[in-house]
């Protein structure tokens, strides 16, 4: 897996809980070090490993912690970065579920390594979407939901997200969009420059 | 062309290029994009001539609408007259039968101010334009670069500390061996020269035996302090084996000044080292060699030649210096053999008492 996702389990706990919890998980993973470097490769059973450890120490599900990281990587201050490249991705949240489809070719274009899990949109109706969600791990639909749930405030959307059951593989989210200008939303700048 | 058809231009022009102008046959402007506008909001642009408005840079000496009209097709740089400047790319094309022109603008690499200065949005890009696509390249790669960027500082960090701790002797912090022959190896190569002493530890044995090691070590980093005092900075003072020291004098040759620091050295290694309620006594012999007396030397040869200089002094009863003379050399192997028993020690060559 790549760094960039170890290291934002890493910043998520740091962040979320504190270094304590962070260190009590890397050491129950048998990891040597408490630090992930971003731009560095590690083994998936690594990211697994320390994913598990968290939960445990925790005491939540490792689906709720991967949900809660995907929030996370939209409204934390320390990831400005991320929900201000997602933003790019449309002026409105329908325009933004549309360009799901591009992120993982967007992000290689950013970080090359960096692979992200394959992502198709269906627009069943005018408000009624899915995504699937066909990565080499499970879990990043967990993470998506999270994502999802955070940029439709980000945009002031009103959604009811709900993930089904996987098949062969395959994740599948639910969205249905109530009303796209529900509330203010967040602003965005094209201009801005972020840390 | 009816006023219905230019209508109509003009909507699909705004559509597919919202930073288009267009012209009539003197120049004036009769129609702005939407973008365009957005730029001066606060300025009404229809009526005005395209050159008081622009500074057209390249190509330049156009200034009326007939030169302009031949810079057709071409690729042109300019920028508003008036603030916020903003550097423009266009092209023109001429209307047919002479009834003006359109101009198509863009920001080209100014992008990124133009966005800042006037609060662009998505929606002021024509669907088809890759600006914010670039806007969203330039800021990831950014990101991507910073995170790079603090793993090469980390990393440049571990190395730095991996190469100094592989170059320094632990116990005193002293440069170790690998240090002193880089060094040596350095300046043998260049034209700098320089004195090297090889300093080794007299009585220093007394006290690990009877004192146990605790002591030794803490003479050891006495002795560290000591030389590292008595010595510059550009020097280089490296413990290159048990109680055996070298100190290499970077562009020093002067014999007085070099036997001044030797016997500083060893006068202040003299004064008996407390360690716990015991005083420890020790001493030290030094050889120097300076590498003025070659031709070409060669790390092998000048450290040889330091310990020979080094094994006179304790040949001639130990807490000496002697300075590397090449009669030695022929003494060398017996003046060696005979240090193990200094007792019947007969030095050849003229000795240099340190209290003189």
């Amino acid at each position: 897996m790549h760094g960039l996702i170890n290291r934002t389990i890493q910043c998520f706990a740091q962040d979320t809980y504190d270094a304590s919890v962070w260190g009590a998980a890397v050491a129950a993973a048998g990891l040597k070090t408490t630090e992930f470097e971003a731009m560095l490769a590690y083994d998936d059973s690594t990211t697994l490993a320390v994913l598990k450890a968290l939960s445990d120490e925790v005491g939540t599900p490792s689906e709720v912690i991967l949900e809660d990281i995907g929030t996370y990587l939209v409204t934390h201050k320390n990831c400005e970065a991320v929900r201000r490249l997602l933003r790019f991705g449309g002026v409105d949240f329908i325009e933004f579920l549309h360009s799901l489809d591009d992120l993982p070719d967007r992000t290689r274009l950013a970080v090359a390594e960096l692979e992200l899990p394959k992502l198709e949109l269906r627009e069943h109706s005018i408000e009624q979407f899915s995504v699937s969600v066909e990565g080499r791990v499970r879990g990043f639909a967990a993470v998506l939901m999270g994502v999802l749930r955070a940029m439709a405030d980000d945009y002031g959307a009103l959604v009811f997200l709900e993930r089904l059951a996987s098949r062969s593989g395959v994740e599948i989210i639910e969205i249905r969009v109530i009303e796209t200008a529900f509330a203010a939303g967040r602003g965005f700048e094209l201009g801005v420059r972020t840390g | 062309m009816s006023s219905m058809r230019q209508k109509d231009l003009a909507e699909l022009f705004d559509l597919f290029c919202p930073m288009h102008l267009q012209l009539d046959e003197t120049g004036h402007i009769t129609h702005v994009g939407p973008v365009l506008q957005k730029l001066r909001p606060d300025s009404v642009l229809v009526g005005r001539r395209f050159m008081e408005l622009f500074e057209l840079r390249r190509p330049r000496a156009v200034t009326s609408m007939s030169q302009l009209l031949e810079s057709a097709k071409v690729k042109l740089h300019m920028r508003f007259r008036d603030a916020p400047q903003t550097d423009l790319k266009g092209v023109l094309a001429p209307l047919p039968d002479g009834q003006g022109a359109v101009v198509n603008l863009s920001f080209g690499i100014s992008l990124m101010d133009a966005v800042r200065d006037y609060a662009l949005t998505s929606t002021d890009f024509a669907v088809t334009d890759l600006a914010i696509e670039m806007l969203y390249l330039v800021e990831a790669k950014s990101a991507a670069m910073e995170a790079s960027r603090t793993l090469n500082l980390r990393l440049q960090g571990a190395k730095i500390a991996a190469e100094e701790q592989a170059f320094t002797d632990t116990l005193t912090g002293l440069k170790n061996r690998r240090a002193m022959d880089h060094v040596l190896e350095r300046l043998t190569g260049s034209e700098r020269t320089f004195a090297l002493m090889h300093l080794d530890l007299d009585y220093f044995k007394a006290v690990n035996d009877t004192l146990g090691h605790a002591a030794g070590d803490h003479v050891l980093q006495n002795v560290a302090r000591v030389m590292v005092e008595e010595t510059r900075k550009e020097d280089t003072v490296a413990r290159v084996g048990g109680d055996e020291f070298v100190i290499i004098f970077d562009e020093l040759t002067d014999r007085k000044m070099l036997a001044k620091v030797a016997e500083r050295i060893i006068k202040k290694l003299e004064e008996p080292m407390p360690f716990g309620e015991h005083l420890c006594h020790i001493s030290a012999s030094c050889g120097t060699v300076l590498s003025v007396g070659y031709e070409h030397p060669s790390a092998a040869e000048i450290l040889a030649d330091a310990d020979l200089a080094l094994y006179a002094s304790k040949n001639a009863g130990r807490a000496q210096h002697r300075f590397f003379s090449k009669n030695m050399r022929e003494a060398g192997i017996g003046a060696i053999a005979a240090s193990k028993t200094p007792a019947n020690a007969k030095p050849d060559a003229p000795q240099e008492r340190r209290r003189s």
